[in-house]
């Protein structure tokens, strides 16, 4: 068997989108992992497909936090308080 | 991508378990923020949401003799808040575990994109456009965000709480699928479905935007 010229099997566009978590977790095997990158480097629709997955992430990332409202931190002072009270 | 401060956690679990009001309060006024973020996607009600918030602190505090370290302590009180959000956030008490939820929704037969968008050979019939070519105002705006929270709030509960942990607070997959007792490939399988059905609305929010444009 000629391992080191034989071309990779190719890999659908519809498996692509299956395997891009696995791809983006680092959790492929490497021989999946090279199939996957010579394809997204042929095929300018799955490379697009997994930049909107990164750029799906990234707003998801941006939810913004919220502090407690004073009300609720002072609630929290006193249920620390009487905890500590009780196990003192 | 934001992510709980880091902080001195052996130090900080010795100063609770001493009663230490001041490490307690450092604690509450750094994670609380991005623990409200999470609850709010499972409790609308600001309210209601920070209520939760407390309950967890309020768990914290009484677990916090007991707890063995065996995790992190951010993994451990992540574990506590979701239990109570999955509690809030569902019509009855919650009895199943997560493991069990987590199976379910990753057993389904799911697709992560509709299969008649691609040919009987598996290529692009219909093929993703690109969102780059939106306004860079579109792409970041409050109806672009409103969208993607839309869509995390209406994902199946297990889904929509590893989506959250990974990709909105930060947690490696590791640290998710011990706060929520899930196998790694399950914890895998839910993050994909979640983030394909987020990426679907957000294809589905562009493709519109384009047509008020070209209409």
């Amino acid at each position: 068997m000629k391992l080191f010229t034989r071309k990779p099997t190719p890999i659908e566009c519809q498996k692509v989108v299956e395997i891009v978590t696995a791809y983006l977790e680092d959790a492929l095997p490497a021989r999946d992992r090279r199939r996957l990158e010579a394809h997204l480097a042929a095929c300018p629709h799955c490379s697009g497909y997994l930049d909107q997955i990164r750029e799906t992430i990234a707003l998801t990332g941006s939810f913004e936090a919220e502090d407690l409202s004073l009300e609720a931190l002072e609630d929290l002072t006193g249920i620390f308080r009487a905890w500590a009270a009780d196990r003192a | 991508m934001s992510s709980v401060r880091v902080v001195n956690e052996p130090e900080l679990l010795e100063r609770l378990r001493a009663r230490d009001e001041q490490a307690f309060a450092t604690l509450v006024r750094d994670w609380s923020p991005s623990m409200l973020r999470l609850v709010r996607t499972y409790v609308s009600d600001r309210a209601a949401a920070e209520e939760v918030v407390q309950e967890a602190w309020l768990g914290v505090l009484q677990g916090i003799d007991r707890f063995e370290g065996r995790s992190s302590l951010k993994t451990w009180v992540y574990r506590i808040l979701v239990n109570r959000a999955m509690t809030k956030g569902a019509r009855e008490a919650r009895s199943v575990p997560f493991a069990t939820l987590a199976a379910d929704e990753a057993s389904a037969d799911e697709p992560a994109v509709d299969p008649s968008r691609f040919t009987r050979e598996g290529a692009w019939a219909s093929p993703p456009r690109r969102w780059q070519d939106q306004p860079e105002l579109a792409l970041r705006s409050a109806e672009t965000l409103a969208t993607v929270r839309a869509a995390v709030e209406t994902l199946p509960p297990m889904q929509r709480l590893v989506m959250t942990m990974r990709d909105l607070e930060g947690f490696d997959a590791e640290e998710t699928r011990n706060a929520l007792e899930i196998s790694e490939t399950n914890q895998r399988v839910l993050l994909h479905r979640a983030r394909a059905k987020v990426r679907t609305a957000l294809e589905r929010h562009f493709g519109e935007a384009d047509e008020a444009v070209h209409a």
